[in-house]
């Protein structure tokens, strides 16, 4: 009873921190392996997402219009557009959908690193999102 | 003799006018809409909302003539989309660009978007809204103040700012809030 018991509790911790994979994030995750990606590294991810790049108008990261907490919404430094939570526990939308997670990783790397993201980085990003 | 070719120049004026209207517009459905004659079309395609709307205001096209959506809307200009990447696939783009472009001012039978297509006739493309002859007329008598000065506003481009039926492609007078400038009249 008690092995059952810890094998409940192993597997609870197991889904629970995969909690918020969704099958695109999966594919994406075995399609940015599959582009030469190592294993995913959330922590790297997190010094990320707040390194400062020169941008036009004075410094820029990703976490200029993401904010950091990832439960509240961010807003576009230019347009102003609210931007919805980046955590899938208070927004159910994210992660969903292959093709937008592409389209913003293209777009949101080139305006802010100036240069599209590799299958690692992206990978570590959204490994460290997924978790959040 | 003279009465006659008066007649008939009428007639066919008028055959012409009809047969352009019929052509860029369903006609039912013009006659049955009853903003057709005051404002521009709202957005009804919901690709074109999403994509647009997902960084800014999701302008309608009927605020721009073809020739400007042309210069936008493609895959080169969208990589530098005032200062941002804005690509999108090809397929996307070209469902928005069609829809752009069908429905663009000079395309369109609403009488807003006439006097832009109008106002942008025989001069270079405008890339932005804010450059239209019309939309600044409009908008020339607002003290800055009330624009660029104003935190909850800061540039013409926020049309919905103000417009408080924007969405709706309303941007009639009668509609307009400015934030923090509530006895505003024109």
């Amino acid at each position: 009873m008690r092995k059952v018991f810890a094998l409940l509790c192993v597997v609870g911790v197991f889904a629970s921190s995969a909690a918020f994979a969704t099958p695109a994030s999966d594919a994406l995750l075995a399609k940015y392996k599959s582009e030469g990606a190592s294993k995913f590294d959330a922590a790297k991810a997190k010094k990320d997402w707040s390194k400062e790049v020169k941008g036009e108008d004075g410094t820029i990261s990703c976490s200029t219009c993401h904010g950091s907490d990832f439960t509240k919404s961010g807003e576009h430094h230019k347009t102003r557009k609210v931007i919805e939570p980046m955590s899938a526990r208070v927004n159910a939308e994210r992660y969903t959908d292959e093709k937008k997670i592409e389209k913003w990783f293209k777009r949101n790397c080139k305006d802010t690193w100036g240069r599209e993201c590799t299958a690692q980085e992206k990978g570590d990003f959204l490994t460290f999102l997924l978790a959040q | 003799m003279q009465m006659k070719s008066k007649i008939a120049a009428l007639l066919s004026g008028l055959l012409l006018v009809n047969g352009i209207a019929v052509a860029e517009e369903n006609l039912v459905e013009a006659i049955v809409t009853p903003l057709r004659q005051k404002e521009v079309r709202p957005v009804d395609n919901k690709q074109y909302k999403d994509e647009c709307g997902s960084c800014h205001f999701a302008y309608q096209p009927g605020l721009l003539p073809g020739k400007s959506w042309e210069k936008l809307l493609n895959e080169k200009a969208l990589t530098e989309h005032f200062g941002e990447n804005a690509e999108l696939d090809k397929d996307v783009l070209a469902n928005i660009r069609d829809y752009a472009l069908a429905n663009a001012a000079d395309k369109s039978y609403w009488k807003r978007a006439r006097k832009i297509a109008v106002s942008t006739e025989g001069v270079e493309a405008p890339l932005r809204i804010t450059e239209v002859r019309y939309i600044k007329r409009k908008h020339h008598d607002i003290p800055e103040k009330m624009i660029k000065g104003n935190k909850d506003v800061k540039s013409l481009s926020y049309c919905d700012a103000c417009h408080t039926q924007a969405s709706k492609g309303v941007f009639d007078e009668d509609t307009v809030k400015i934030p923090n400038y509530p006895d505003w009249d024109d």
